[in-house]
């Protein structure tokens, strides 16, 4: 128990349900490919997993640092080509990945220094315009350079021999799964992702993260201390970076596949905001629960949808709001909600019920 | 902000003509690289009505921030209503729309204008009232509840009018264009700058001649004293903001035929630009807006024709390269 709480750094669900809810999750995840066989399941949870990394980079910088940024999508674009450019123009390995992870961490940094240096001494609503335009010239420019990034089209490549899906460690399947290179890439990235959920808590919980949480609530008094906002906003920028590089470098090697649309369009940067505000800003736990609920409503919820649609198919306005194809607009309102009545989202309303009772 | 002046005199405030005459320098140094006479002729007034139809829907936005401290990421939803409901509104007016006469066709425009006006207006208002009102003055959350306005309302046009990109063509004589010699003109382009300076020759006015005016520039500049002395801000904010969500609808109807189609996203693609133009002028600044969007007309088209690869970063080098010169923007507004 005591290691166990060592691991979450003594930040713990404070929630019987909420931590049911975690086990319920990181349970699942560890066993998608023997309980729900199939690629589909398999791919559904592979990109849960690539989403909390992400998400709870964001919320390292939203909700525990009060920083809006939409240029969080880029370090994640950025993880995702390095690998995607360094697997397609050198020869498939592990020492091409780590060439691709290393330039793409190497640039992020860079980005993130530049944007944090210049405009994290202005205010918040300034902070949030400069990246909004820096992310879409971003964006634009990688499907500009079409020779480098392969454009509109994206790059294919093949991984290192041992994660493909055409390498198959035994013969017969182990409790209804294949054993291959495909089943060892999703155990690297539950791995990961893993190690990488950990090392958040690990940051959040340090004296560090409390400085940040200090100038996320009091901006004025923490500088008063004698605490350098721009330093820490810097690091945090910086932390945040490095972290959404690695699940971007995550989901270009689930995929094998990365294009402007898959890690770079605002589309993602919507659906991160939402699942962070939903989930519940600084709790890194939101990132978890709400990436797991965002991603199974987004591949499943859909299909609901589309079941309630056929049957009220008759009324005429009932039938297109419910259409599967309206449920951002769900969404959007859920976030609304969420942003006024629970402004620790999820988690936070959990917690709450608890001490309530 | 300023510096402390130590002379006893009392400093008259003088009109700073620098920016414009900056707006002229770019159009002037663009003409060698561009190189013949009628292409840029062509591209200066494509980049003044961009420049223009920017500047409608932008001004709203800034006074908005400049009165309230409101900025609104969703703004970008009333250009995208106003776009939608001038498709519906050519659409039916189809006769007027393709009849070759100029004044039905200019009526055909107007009332699209004016509806997509009018639906603006009254988003804005229920917007504001919903949105907006209970996050004063915390701006955390007013960036992510306007960005979760902006979704709602791009789900809710797509319910209406769907999500494909619908075509919107200018009307029968307002297609093609004008021929003075070798320069060609498009004919919308020069309705959209007639527009456009309409509405900044309006704007101006009211700002600068009436005592509404005189209360919007005040509150921009110091909200409680305004206050202090007994008017609503805001109720003039409101005021504002319906005002200038009308004037996004307007800007939206105007994009919309500029582009000649309109698809939901097109608020979330002008939203950056705006913000652009609105940091370079200075935020809160009316005629700042007006020379930041004319900036950012003029360089887009410019880099477009000279050289279309670095066109993406002529409006972010731009705005460095301002907020370098002033750190403010173009009209810092005192104050802030």
């Amino acid at each position: 128990m005591n290691a166990l709480r060592a691991l979450l750094s003594h930040d713990l669900p404070r929630s019987r349900l909420l931590a049911a809810l975690l086990i319920l999750i990181v349970a699942a995840l560890a066993l998608t490919p023997f309980a729900f066989p199939g690629t589909r399941a398999l791919n559904v949870a592979a990109k849960i997993l690539v989403f909390i990394v992400l998400v709870g980079s964001y919320d390292l910088l939203l909700g525990y640092t009060g920083i809006v940024s939409f240029a969080h999508t880029m370090f994640f674009g950025i993880g995702a080509y390095g690998v995607a450019i360094a697997s397609s123009r050198l020869a498939p390995g592990f020492g091409a990945l780590a060439i691709g992870i290393g330039g793409a961490l190497a640039l992020s940094l860079l980005l993130a220094l530049v944007i944090g240096l210049f405009s994290l001494r202005v205010k918040a609503i300034f902070f949030a315009m400069i990246t909004l335009a820096v992310a879409a010239a971003f964006q634009g420019l990688a499907s500009q350079l079409s020779d480098f990034t392969g454009g509109e089209d994206g790059l294919n490549f093949r991984l290192p021999e041992l994660l493909s899906p055409s390498t198959g460690f035994t013969e017969e399947p182990f409790l209804g799964a294949s054993i291959d290179g495909r089943l060892l890439s999703y155990y690297l990235l539950f791995v990961t992702a893993a190690v990488l959920v950990l090392a958040l808590l690990r940051i959040v919980n340090s004296p560090f993260g409390r400085v940040l949480q200090a100038i996320r609530d009091n901006d004025f008094r923490a500088e008063a201390i004698g605490y350098r906002l721009v330093t820490y906003r810097t690091l945090s920028t910086l932390l945040a970076a490095v972290f959404a590089t690695l699940a971007g470098a995550l989901l270009a090697i689930w995929l094998r596949y990365n294009g402007p649309d898959t890690s770079l369009s605002f589309e993602i940067m919507l659906d991160i905001l939402l699942i962070v505000v939903i989930g519940g800003m600084g709790t890194i736990y939101g990132a978890v629960i709400g990436s797991a609920l965002f991603v199974l409503a987004q591949s499943y919820l859909q299909d609901l949808m589309r079941v309630g649609a056929a049957a009220v198919e008759g009324v005429p306005v009932l039938s297109q709001l419910i259409a599967p194809e309206r449920w951002l607009l769900w969404l959007g309102v859920l976030f609304v909600l969420a942003v006024y009545h629970f402004p620790n989202g999820l988690v936070g309303r959990l917690r709450q019920g608890r001490r309530a009772s | 902000m300023s510096a402390p002046i130590a002379s006893d005199a009392v400093p008259k405030a003088r009109f700073d003509l620098i920016p414009l005459l900056l707006i002229a320098a770019v159009a002037l140094a663009a003409l060698p690289l561009v190189g013949s006479a009628t292409s840029w002729a062509t591209l200066t007034l494509a980049g003044l009505a961009m420049g223009l139809i920017i500047f409608v829907i932008a001004s709203g936005l800034t006074l908005v921030f400049g009165l309230m401290d409101v900025l609104n990421f969703g703004h970008g939803v009333f250009i995208a209503l106003g776009a939608f409901v001038a498709t519906t509104v050519m659409g039916a007016m189809g006769g007027f729309v393709a009849s070759p006469s100029l004044g039905a066709n200019l009526v055909a425009v107007g009332v699209a204008a004016l509806t997509g006006m009018v639906a603006a207006a009254a988003l804005g208002l229920v917007f504001e009232r919903v949105l907006v009102r209970p996050v004063y003055g915390m701006h955390l959350k007013q960036i992510l509840i306007t960005m979760g306005g902006m979704i709602i309302g791009e789900e809710l046009i797509k319910l209406v009018w769907g999500a494909q990109m619908i075509p919107l063509q200018p009307p029968e004589s307002l297609r093609g264009a004008l021929l003075l010699g070798d320069v060609a003109i498009e004919k919308f382009r020069l309705l959209a700058v007639a527009v456009g300076l309409v509405v900044f020759a309006a704007l101006l006015w009211l700002l600068n001649r009436t005592k509404l005016g005189l209360l919007i520039r005040a509150g921009v500049q110091d909200r409680e004293m305004v206050e202090s002395l007994g008017y609503r801000i805001r109720r003039l904010f409101v005021a504002v903001f319906v005002a200038g969500s009308a004037l996004a609808g307007l800007g939206g109807v105007l994009w919309g035929l500029y582009q000649q189609s309109v698809m939901p996203q097109i608020g979330a693609q002008v939203n950056t630009l705006l913000f652009i133009v609105i940091i370079i002028g200075g935020l809160g600044s009316t005629l700042g807006c007006f020379a930041g969007a004319l900036l950012v007309g003029l360089m887009a088209n410019y880099c477009g024709f000279i050289a279309p690869k670095a066109a993406l970063f002529s409006n972010i080098g731009l705005m460095v390269a301002v907020l370098l010169w002033r750190p403010q923007g173009l009209y810092p507004v005192s104050q802030r």
